[in-house]
């Protein structure tokens, strides 16, 4: 049997009696008020454009001249004597890579476990608590943690780094230039080191690492994790199939913005070290430097041409923690695990 | 291979027996609470091996000392609960018994990290803030050698206070008329904005600092002063606002904005009366975060505002102090009483900034229409519930 379908359209003399339809007009423009907040607004967002970018700008403008007069030696170059014409960013970036390496090696597994465990294995009573608490940790200024790697644990980390010496010292990155074995170990030798900064700099990046992947890891399915629970995985099991996978990106991501951090920190860096200007992968070893205590030690002093080769050594810094933030976020957006995170 | 092999076999299908009233063939793990005797094992277990760290590491091993004790409990710990958990089930139970100890122990390292530090700031600085002259005096004419009776830090809460004050009247309403640009107006130009302006949150504060050193007082011949140090500080804190309301506002449901408008309300209006009263708590969240984070930025503040010690209240006129510069001043300093004033300083600031922090959760509570609970209770609750808001 075929069936047909039938139209019913309205009788013309139906239509005939409404009065004329005249579409209302819609405005694609702003009209009066509105135009008014949206170029107030535009104004506003352009001069924030301008305020940030200008800065970004000036810095890539005063690198020129410094970049045009050394060139690539500016780069490998490790000595910072301006008076005899001998500019070169290599120890300092080398110092600050370094510096960075270690506060990432202390604080990454320590967020990882620490978001585990607010997340997964801490009572549904004080997660909140601790939540709070890592927060708190990311406000304490950098000043405090400088003060507290420098007064509190200093002098044992150099025991430490004594420790490593003796026993590790085969390996180039934890070898001194001193006698491991002395019958009294020269302290000098062990203090203001890259690793004593470092893990100044990791109480710093720490909670903002956990803070990261502590959110993606809440944002597990619930009915994952129970399936998982279900098929009788005990709960290691669980956090080791299901969250963990599904936080990588937040995992990767969280430390990279951790990185970001470490590497543009000041404060704690120049309370910490004794600056010196020479590249050596010896983390252990007393002196190293890094760009922002460079900029901070010698901006005072600087002249004219002196004052550029600081802004570019600054815009290098701000290039490098731009990369890895920009990476961070990228991956933590790409990652199924961060749809819906802003961090 | 004969056929009545082959029918036996198709025969001898057997189903699956279920018995409800067998015990598991192994012991299943345990997800809820723990059993008296699971925590009796793990009791056991750490304080065990607690006693066997002390006796190593004290009177053993030549490693005195209470870090190599707290380090070999640790390893020790770890080491008895592979035996204790291999004694009462299989590989699987063992590995999830290490890796709960593990993830318990990194996150109480963490968390003693955390107190180690406010304890020793605490511990260190509380013998000034027991003079009420610490908090009003300034610096001038006290020697690093006077007792803790004379001067105080007067001058640099009021210098934080005046260069903060600045930062913020720069910043909220740059900070939060970008973010109601980026949101409401919306563009090919806001995705612009939107760019730099996340690009720029990873400016280090210290090249902030470096660039208005450069251009306010190297070109333009300002003085080192509160206001410099105030412009460093807006320049470092401007992304972070910015971008931390923008995250804000672009939560607020699209539905509330679409009932205003579909009411006839202009844009201009949807936009002061619906979505930034809706992101109120937020938006005051990302400005005492912001502010928090700027207080305690000693870096551009070194670069810009120069060292006072004594009182200046004109952020134009000349050298200022602040609570940063002070303690950082104080901590390099090789006199002890500086030293000790500098970590009363810092207890100072580590105050201020929890004060901040606890208000700004505060203000992070979403409203409601029942009765405000009185502020004791507020406070109370103010560490739970964090999670559901």
């Amino acid at each position: 049997m075929e069936m047909t379908f039938v139209t019913t359209l309205p009788a013309s003399s139906v239509l005939a009696d409404l009065p004329e339809v005249i579409p209302r007009k819609l405005a694609k423009r702003a009209t009066g008020g509105d135009r008014v907040f949206e170029l107030g607004a535009t104004a506003i967002g352009a001069v924030v454009l301008i305020i940030t970018g200008g800065i970004g700008a000036f810095l890539a403008w005063q690198s020129i001249p410094t970049l045009q007069r050394y060139g690539w030696s500016f780069f490998t170059e490790s000595a910072w004597q301006p008076e005899a014409d001998v500019l070169g960013i290599g120890a300092v970036l080398v110092g600050t890579l370094s510096v960075a390496a270690v506060a990432m090696v202390i604080a990454f597994p320590l967020a990882l476990l620490t978001a585990l465990f607010i997340s997964e294995y801490a009572p549904p009573r004080v997660k909140a608590t601790l939540v709070s608490l890592v927060d708190l940790m990311a406000a304490v200024p950098s000043i405090i943690y400088g003060m507290w790697g420098y007064f509190l644990v200093m002098p044992h980390a150099a025991a430490f780094a004594l420790w490593l010496h003796q026993n590790f010292g085969w390996l180039p990155i934890f070898q001194v230039g001193a006698d491991p074995d002395a019958a009294v170990w020269d302290v000098s030798r062990y203090v203001g080191s890259a690793f004593c900064a470092g893990i100044a700099v990791a109480m710093m990046v720490l909670p903002m690492s956990c803070a990261v992947m502590r959110q993606v890891f809440s944002q597990t399915p619930q009915g994952e994790k129970e399936a998982a629970l279900a098929l009788g995985s005990t709960r290691w099991g669980m956090v080791r199939t299901v969250v963990i996978p599904f936080g990588r990106g937040g995992i990767i991501g969280g430390t990279m913005l951790g990185l970001g951090r470490a590497l543009g920190e000041t404060i704690a860096v120049l309370l910490i070290i004794s600056p010196d200007f020479v590249i050596k992968p010896r983390v252990l070893e007393v002196g190293t430097n890094s760009v922002s205590a460079l900029i901070a030690g010698r901006f005072g002093d600087a002249s004219a041409a002196q004052l550029s080769a600081l802004l570019t050594a600054g815009f290098v810094l701000f290039m490098i923690t731009l990369v890895v933030n920009t990476l961070a976020a990228i991956i933590v957006n790409r990652s199924r695990s961060g749809a819906g995170t802003d961090a | 291979m004969t056929t009545t092999q082959t029918e036996q076999w198709t025969a001898s299908t057997q189903l699956p027996v279920i018995d409800p009233d067998a015990p598991p063939q192994f012991p299943r793990p345990g997800l809820g609470k723990a059993t008296s005797e699971e925590s009796f094992t793990l009791i056991g277990t750490w304080a065990g091996a607690l006693a066997m760290a002390w006796l190593i590491t004290q009177r053993l091993l030549p490693l005195g000392g209470w870090p190599w004790l707290l380090v070999s409990w640790l390893v020790i710990g770890i080491a008895f609960t592979v035996v204790t958990g291999s004694m009462a089930g299989r590989r699987v139970d063992v590995v999830d018994r290490v890796a709960a100890a593990v993830i318990t122990a990194g996150a109480l390292v963490v968390g003693g990290a955390l107190l180690s530090t406010i304890g020793f700031v605490i511990f260190r600085g509380w013998e000034p803030l027991l003079h009420l002259n610490f908090f009003i005096d300034d610096m001038s004419g006290v020697g690093p050698r006077d007792p803790f009776d004379r001067g105080g830090i007067g001058h640099a809460i009021v210098g934080s206070a005046i260069q903060l004050g600045i930062a913020i009247a720069v910043t909220l309403p740059l900070g939060i008329g970008t973010a109601v640009f980026m949101t409401e107006v919306g563009g090919r130009f806001a995705g612009v904005v939107r760019t730099i302006v996340e690009a720029m949150t990873a400016l280090p504060s210290i090249v902030a600092g470096l660039f208005i050193y450069t251009v306010l007082i190297v070109a333009v011949g300002f003085p080192r002063s509160g206001f410099a140090a105030a412009m460093a500080l807006s320049v470092m804190m401007l992304p972070i606002i910015a971008r931390a309301a923008d995250v804000v506002l672009r939560v607020v449901p699209g539905g509330l904005r679409e009932a205003s408008l579909a009411l006839g309300a202009s844009r201009w209006r949807t936009v002061w009366h619906v979505v930034l009263p809706t992101a109120r708590p937020g938006l005051a969240t990302a400005l005492i975060l912001g502010v928090a984070r700027g207080v305690g930025e000693t870096s551009p503040v070194l670069l810009t505002s120069g060292v006072a010690t004594f009182m200046v209240t004109n952020p134009t006129d000349g050298v200022m102090n602040s609570l940063p510069l002070y303690i950082f001043k104080g901590a390099r300093s090789p006199e002890s009483m500086d030293i000790e004033r500098a970590f009363a300083a810092a207890t100072v600031l580590l105050i201020l900034v929890l004060v901040l922090f606890v208000i700004a959760r505060l203000m992070a509570r979403q409203r409601t229409t029942a009765p405000r609970p009185s502020l004791i209770n507020r406070l109370r609750r103010l560490t739970q519930h964090q999670e559901t808001r």
